[in-house]
């Protein structure tokens, strides 16, 4: 303990240089932590879904629609509780600069199947009874300015024409992974103004039990195989993580810059550590020869090359928790529920260790072998 | 009087060790940034080159994408029989009036993943119309029977795409009868078949798309004000180049921003890397810079001559990133494009240009890295130093 002013000096002797070092060990765990959420994000997204939550669509594709008539013959299914429908509506916003994700639901079924979405009670009954209502996320309200009782215009993209909804409720989610950037309005008013074409996008199906889901799953589309329109159900699982997997590889490219990235500043940063245990080599020599062991000098290097890599951690890790916290980051809407997650903090720890045993040894170990003799001729 | 270059050079190879770590760090920054935006390119030329600029790409009014239009028959009849549209050497116009559709498709290195492919159904014309498509393998499939030419990209990537073999979508079996290629565009992710076979299986008696050449390659904007003010149909026409380079505008907006804003914190990081080494080094020969400005060299010449030291291990930093990022060059990925939701396969694209952005962008991290401690060497103290 008694040496802990010895390391303090140390470092601050070139003040400069330990703020870069500790500046590049942070930029470079900072990185590192935002591109492991990028991928934590994405496998969090794919593990989504109630485990009672079915989703049907049409087995030719997910743009194909099903025929809403379905609704009642799914309901008939064993083991099924509820059934609610959904279309997907791609309504642009504006310029359509900012993209989110908008969708015509049943709306009585569908909040009663989600009970991740959360209105104010008030809110929820004026949706509910306004055929023209939306409910929206609540990052719509401070992305675009909106309020409460507000009309709204979309263009449709897939539905021509202007469509006009007015903000009746405003939502929260509880999991971060439905996001907080969705539009959603009345099927209802959908269908009457498409010209009552019955058509919905998907189904979602509540069920009994979990450990049905594979036999449910099968028998709806068994009901539907000969039909002009069959089914393709899975858990709601499997259907995000579709989506998911859509991304192709990018999990994998991230995964790959992040170790070049923690790689090249480990490189880096051990080259400024190496170099200036070297130009101490006389320092140490005196050191040994007042009588400090070869043990201690061992420790005292190592614990300056610690302090240096764990600071460096501590404010790389610590600031990407916080920044993506206070800004609400959510990758244009494509990484919702961005969060740098324990098990990133931690991985980011070990690798501040790994910086720490790389860059400190090396000259630890220099230190602690180093000949008096031969150290002490060179000092002037 | 300027300090020979081979002063630095010499200085370097002193200390290969740690020139060594700091190049290959400043390596790494480089290497990722060519990937990153090789991988940029490679997404935006493969929609660049889909369009062609002498094309127009009729869509329903308001459709931002292929997917989200809808056109009816007569509309078709119609565009067909416009003065704007050019003849093929058959006295025929080259119109290709197309459903466009998505189809889940099982991948082949891991069949619990589904790809979302385009399957676009064309008329005969579509062929000539759309110039850069040219049949490798096989032949074209006839019409009125359920034939299907499968892009180049698709081949590798998803089973039963082989000629002879049948392919299984939309409820029916498809005879895969040719492969197709289309200089590395988006096209080459795509099935094609005839659109009078793919309407019935799929959305019924609606086109999603009427592509056709222009009778005069100039005269695009009198096209498209005759179709768009045509009162017998609400349509949107777009040059095809724009069109797909468009498409490729998310994405290739995302992927840009991803390249510079990983590539400039890891540049940032790797510059004060390079100054601390700078600095330990400028410290362990303050000696011998002392010495120079004692025989008569200008701190100016010392201040470049530093400055010339830094660049050069930038620069063979430079050329490693170079070297590491080469051997991606071609190797195809696929991603989802989101504007369309269609899976594109396309490859990383490692141009010159490329390289030499990233030997300029190491240099300049190198100069940067190097300026403050080089202006510290300039105005050492002789008098200090070589006491």
């Amino acid at each position: 303990m008694k040496y802990i002013p010895l390391v303090v000096a140390n470092l601050l002797r070139h003040r400069l240089r330990t703020l870069l070092t500790i500046a590049s060990v942070a930029l470079a765990l900072f990185l590192f932590a935002s591109l492991r959420t990028v991928v934590t994000t994405l496998a969090a997204t794919a593990q989504f879904g109630g485990a009672s939550r079915l989703v049907s669509t049409n087995a030719t594709g997910i743009v194909f629609p099903l025929p809403i008539a379905y609704a009642n013959r799914l309901k008939a299914v064993p083991g099924v509780q509820g059934v609610s429908w959904a279309n997907w509506f791609g309504g642009r916003y504006g310029d359509g600069k900012r993209f989110f994700a908008n969708f015509a639901v049943d709306p009585e079924s569908y909040l009663a199947m989600y009970p991740e979405i959360v209105i104010p009670p008030d809110q929820k009954e004026a949706f509910l009874h306004d055929r023209s209502a939306a409910l929206i996320g609540k990052r719509l309200l401070t992305q675009f300015g909106w309020k409460l009782g507000q009309n709204v215009t979309l263009q449709g993209t897939i539905f021509p024409g202007d469509w006009t909804f007015t903000i009746r409720a405003v939502y929260t989610p509880t999991d971060p992974v439905i996001g907080d950037d969705v539009l959603i309005f009345h099927h209802a008013m959908f269908d009457e103004r498409i010209g009552r074409a019955g058509i919905a996008g998907w189904f979602i199906v509540q069920i009994d039990n979990p450990d049905h889901a594979p036999a449910i799953a099968k028998s709806i589309d068994d009901l539907f195989r000969n039909s002009s329109a069959p089914t393709k159900t899975g858990t709601e699982r499997e259907f995000q993580a579709s989506f998911a997997t859509m991304w192709g590889n990018v999990s994998l490219l991230m995964g790959t810059i992040g170790i070049a990235v923690v790689f090249a500043i480990l490189l880096v940063t051990a080259n400024a550590m190496m170099m200036s245990a070297r130009e101490r080599t006389g320092e140490v020599a005196v050191l040994k020869t007042i009588g400090f062991s070869d043990r201690k000098l061992f420790t005292l290097v190592m614990v300056e090359a610690g302090v240096l890599a764990l600071s460096g951690a501590a404010i790389g890790l610590g600031g990407a928790k916080l920044l993506y916290k206070a800004t609400n980051f959510n990758g244009l809407g494509f990484l919702p529920g961005f969060n740098v997650t324990s098990a990133t903090l931690l991985l980011g720890a070990g690798v501040a260790i790994a910086l720490m045993l790389a860059s400190g040894l090396v000259p630890a170990m220099r230190a602690a072998r180093l000949s008096v003799v031969q150290a002490l001729r060179h000092v002037e | 009087m300027k300090i020979p270059i081979l002063y630095n050079v010499r200085s370097v190879m002193q200390r290969p060790f740690s020139t060594a770590l700091t190049a290959l760090g400043v390596g790494l920054v480089v290497a990722v940034f060519i990937g990153m935006l090789a991988l940029a390119n490679g997404f935006r030329v493969a929609l660049a080159r889909t369009g062609s600029a002498a094309n127009v790409l009729v869509l329903r009014k308001g459709a931002d994408s292929e997917l989200s239009s809808g056109l009816p028959r007569d509309v078709a009849s119609m565009i067909g029989a416009s003065p704007h549209v050019a003849t093929g050497p058959d006295g025929r116009p080259l119109v290709s009036a197309e459903v466009y559709v998505l189809v889940p498709l099982h991948k082949s290195f891991d069949t619990t993943q589904v790809a979302n492919v385009v399957a676009r159904g064309v008329s005969d014309q579509a062929w000539t119309v759309r110039s850069n498509v040219k049949v490798v393998a096989g032949q074209r499939p006839a019409s009125g029977r359920a034939e299907i030419c499968v892009g180049q990209r698709l081949t590798s990537r998803f089973p039963n795409t082989g000629i002879g073999e049948t392919l299984r979508f939309a409820g029916r079996d498809w005879t895969v009868t040719c492969h197709f290629t289309a200089a590395g565009s988006a096209f080459e992710s795509e099935i094609w078949g005839e659109n009078e076979q793919f309407m019935p299986v799929f959305r019924g008696e609606v086109f999603q798309t009427i592509t056709f050449r222009l009778k005069d390659a100039a005269a695009f904007d009198e096209a498209k004000r005759a179709l768009e003010d045509d009162r017998r149909m609400t349509v949107d026409a777009h040059r095809e180049s724009e069109f797909y380079a468009q498409q490729s505008q998310l994405l290739g907006l995302i992927l840009g921003y991803l390249a510079w804003g990983i590539t400039s914190i890891m540049a940032v990081g790797a510059v004060f890397g390079a100054i601390n080494t700078m600095y330990a080094a400028i410290a362990a020969r303050s000696a011998e810079i002392a010495v120079l400005l004692t025989i008569g060299f200008k701190p100016f010449s010392i201040l470049t001559s530093f400055l010339v030291e830094s660049a050069i291990i930038a620069a063979v930093g430079g050329v490693v990133g170079c070297l590491l990022a080469l051997p991606i060059n071609g190797i195809v990925t696929s991603t989802t494009n989101w504007a369309s939701f269609s899976e594109i396969a396309f490859s990383f694209r490692v141009t010159p240009m490329l390289l030499l952005s990233g030997l300029i962008f190491a240099v300049v991290m190198g100069v940067v890295g190097g300026f403050f401690p080089a202006l510290r060497a300039a105005r050492l103290q002789v008098i200090q130093a070589l006491r």
